[in-house]
């Protein structure tokens, strides 16, 4: 009996401070899991955004970074966590999208289980290749990649890179899914043979390529965007380069565990978006090139269509993809 | 010339504002005081700071940053002479005539010699990043996965040289190493490699989980089962500092550890590595009399330290020359540079004068606060060793499990180290060196990948290795070294030297 009734006044208390947590949030530092390490792409972008947010929520953001297993280590630690909004993460196109097609036993369920708070940013992809390799434009290289398969090498860096995710969906819409490709251990050594000429090709996040493009050490062939970046105007689009069936974008974006009380969902959005209006926070995105969310992606569910339709354009070629 | 000149007088007048210098010096003493935390290695260590400059100028960020990361490559080293616990792949090689020394009451004398051999490091490092940069970037474009493959497997059979014992041991030791290091998610496939379907090995085991617990963690049960032999060693103090006799014996090493530092350093994929592993090689090679090493030989203390310290300046070059990051600390550097707004490319040097030459500049300044700092701390280290026993292990045990949390967050590590503390104890009580097994460790991950990768380019063609000028170059160095090492007439010697 006594077990009972100290069991029940357990379960009220837990009850009245859930409550109390949705009521007052947030009253403690909140943690951001950024699933890579800390200076990627991803972390910087949250820490950028994170930055600005703490202020309107009143109450430091903390990021932790959890790498591991392409990410979904971190993620699936940050969706399994209580649904209080004292846990959350900022994942990407690879954990979001890919992912499900990607990893078979992946432990959460990114389309329909989990909470989306809003996009943080979309990074533009460009198909980028050695300075020296012969095809001049897009249209030479798809030409050339389509009649001789077996002669060209990709650089990725690693299953379930942005690198990778966005490859793979290329040389699917090229049919040449077996195209000879090696990973490296993150893109910094896989642009390091890009630009001494050991391998032919990659795709990647114009952060990550950009300053190599404009320096000449490497080309790139097109953006796969629907506008072409201020970062690098003079690089086409897919669309002007004759691909236009190729369109991605390296996005990152807030979620939280399903089940989080919609109080803390509307507080989470609102702070994301008013950091997104902020204009040192916007200089700062612009500066590496990201795209800036539109009003409908900065939503739940505008967010959550993005990672569906993204996803629904990946899974064919992931599935086929040699692993 | 001149312009080199004129150049590093840009770059002298941005570090040397008091406020650099005074963001140097900060950086410097934060890093040398984490760096000293067992498992707090640079890495941990710039990431749990790189918010606290977000709001200083890029080039006073980035002057603090690269302070923290030499002052915490150096406190690792502080730890493997006092308590035997490399911080970093790279201290290693410290441990075993360094904590020797330490046993022998000289731990004053190898600390100061790190530190002087450091500082003699860093300085020519400096001048060579200075004066050869931008010409060196060149090595670092020559090395393809295939080259990067034959440098491997040369440091393999360094392996070999680094035991105290028995080769039959020591190759025992390499080989297991070489199988640790394939657990977890395979780079090409993703499929898991000896995993058992557990999710926390699906990235492999970290290379802090594995130094702490056979060197840390079994060093502390080796000292517990005979504690009062432990506390005699700390009634044995002797010298602070290196006097004239050891400066002598470790001039030449330095300068040669330098040398090899240096050249390591600047390759990709994280060649600094192997830069420790080779002076030492050397300096036992070219000894007359190899016996002393492992018993607290200086020059075992004062190669590896500055070819360490050399190597660590000189991973800056393909950064800054080229913009891409040699090593995690490296990308880690490039983060801290993109949130401040500054994108590294090959451009940096053109459109960042003032950051480019400002942080070399600060690399001299900050080897100088490394020897202003650690000159004295010397002294207070050493009195750490007069802690009883009793107070210490506990301390160190403490110590040990937050510097590997902090690692990757995750609590399932600190675990796996308190289980490679019991297999570490078992190795030592049947004669295994755990050295050789961390440098397979270590290698095995590389080694690897560019193996794999040298064929996925070379189309499953083993010739490729051959073909290529620098790559045959290295295999032909790596075979030799194989063969002075097993030939019969030397082997007779070499049992004279490595059996204890």
């Amino acid at each position: 009996m006594k077990k009972l009734a100290l069991g029940l006044a357990a379960a009220v208390s837990l009850a009245f401070a859930g409550n109390a947590g949705a009521q007052g949030y947030p009253n403690k530092p909140v943690t951001m899991i950024v699933p890579f390490a800390a200076g990627g792409p991803t972390d910087i972008i949250a820490r950028i955004v994170s930055d600005h947010m703490s202020k309107t929520l009143g109450q430091q953001i903390v990021i932790e970074n959890v790498a591991g297993a392409g990410g979904t280590t971190g993620i699936t630690r940050a969706l399994t966590a209580a649904p209080d909004g004292y846990t959350i993460a900022m994942g990407h196109l690879g954990t979001f999208s890919a992912a499900p097609a990607t990893y078979p036993n992946l432990k959460y369920d990114p389309l329909d289980g989990m909470q989306a708070i809003g996009l943080a940013g979309g990074t533009p992809i460009l198909i980028v290749a050695r300075k020296n390799l012969e095809a001049p434009d897009l249209k030479a290289f798809v030409a050339a990649v389509k009649a001789t398969p077996d002669k060209f090498n990709e650089a990725h860096a690693g299953l379930g890179s942005v690198s990778w995710t966005t490859c793979t969906l290329l040389k699917g819409q090229l049919g040449v899914p077996k195209l000879n490709a090696v990973a490296y251990r993150g893109t910094g050594p896989a642009l390091n043979d890009l630009v001494s000429g050991q391998i032919d090709f990659m795709c990647d996040q114009i952060v990550s390529v950009a300053e190599q493009v404009k320096a000449g050490t490497i080309k790139a062939y097109a953006i796969a965007s629907a506008e072409r970046s201020p970062a690098l105007p003079d690089v086409p689009t897919t669309k002007e380069a004759g691909l236009p069936e190729y369109q991605i974008e390296a996005w990152n974006g807030i979620a939280a565990p399903k089940g989080t009380p919609k109080e803390v969902v509307d507080r989470l959005v609102d702070a994301l978006n008013k950091a997104l209006n902020d204009d040192n926070t916007k200089k700062r995105l612009l500066e590496l090139g990201t795209v800036l969310p539109t009003t409908a992606e900065r939503t739940p569910e505008g967010f959550s269509a993005l990672i569906k339709r993204d996803a629904a354009k990946l899974d064919p070629a992931l599935k086929a993809a040699p692993k | 010339m001149t312009e080199m000149f004129a150049h590093l007088g840009l770059g002298f007048g941005v570090a040397l504002t008091l406020k650099n210098v005074a963001l140097c010096f900060v950086g410097c003493l934060v890093g040398t005081l984490v760096g000293v935390l067992p498992g707090v290695g640079p890495v941990a260590t710039i990431a749990m700071l790189l918010p606290i400059t977000f709001g200083l100028d890029p080039v006073g960020a980035l002057i603090m940053l690269a302070g923290i990361y030499y002052g915490a490559q150096y406190g690792g080293s502080t730890t493997a002479i006092l308590v035997n616990i490399p911080g970093e792949a790279t201290a290693v090689v410290t441990t075993l005539d360094g904590h020797q020394m330490a046993k022998q009451g000289r731990a004053g004398v190898a600390l100061g010699t790190a530190a002087i051999g450091s500082f003699v490091a860093g300085c020519v490092a400096t001048v060579v990043i200075a004066a050869l940069g931008a010409p060196l970037t060149r090595l670092a474009l020559l090395f393809g996965p295939a080259e990067y493959f034959s440098l491997m497997v040369m440091g393999l059979c360094f392996a070999v040289v680094l035991a105290r014992g028995s080769i039959l041991k020591a190759f025992c030791m390499i080989m297991l190493g070489l199988l640790l290091s394939t657990i977890g998610t395979d780079l090409e496939t993703g499929q898991e490699r000896m995993t058992f379907g557990f999710a926390p090995l699906a990235d492999g085991i970290d290379f802090a989980v594995l130094a702490m617990g056979v060197f840390g963690f079994a060093e502390v049960l080796r000292n517990l089962e005979n504690p009062e032999a432990r506390d005699v060693v700390r009634q044995k103090i002797g010298r602070l500092l290196p006097d004239w006799n050891d400066i002598k014996q470790s001039t030449a090493p330095v300068l040669r550890g330098t040398f090899i530092g240096s050249i390591l350093g600047i390759l990709p994929g994280n060649g600094a590595v192997l830069g420790p592993f080779a002076s030492y090689t050397l300096e036992k090679k070219i000894a007359k009399d190899p016996s002393r090493f492992g018993k607290g030989a200086i020059e075992g203390v004062a190669g590896p330290e500055s070819a360490n310290n050399a190597g660590a300046q000189t991973a800056f070059i393909p950064l800054l020359t080229l913009g891409i990051p040699p090593n995690a600390v490296m990308a880690l550097m490039v983060g801290a540079m993109t949130i401040h707004g500054i994108i590294p490319g090959p451009q940096v040097m053109t459109k960042n004068p003032d950051l480019f030459w400002g942080m070399i500049a600060s690399m001299w300044i900050g080897n100088l606060m490394l020897l202003v700092i650690n000159l004295p701390l010397v002294g207070l280290w050493v009195k750490l060793l007069q802690v009883p026993y009793r107070l210490m292990f506990p301390a160190i045990l403490i110590f040990c499990s937050i510097g590997i949390y902090s690692v990757n967050n995750q609590p399932v590590d600190v675990a796996f180290t308190a289980l490679f503390g019991l297999f570490g104890y078992l190795l030592i009580k049947l004669g295994f060196e755990p050295a050789p097994m961390l440098l397979g460790f270590v290698l095995g991950k590389l080694m690897e990948e560019k193996l794999r990768q040298a064929l996925i380019i070379s189309r499953g063609s083993f010739m490729t290795f051959i073909e290529r000028p620098i790559s045959a170059g290295l295999l032909v160095v790596a075979v030799a070294i194989l063969v002075i090492a097993l030939l019969p007439s030397m082997s007779k010697k070499r049992d004279e030297v490595f059996t204890e």
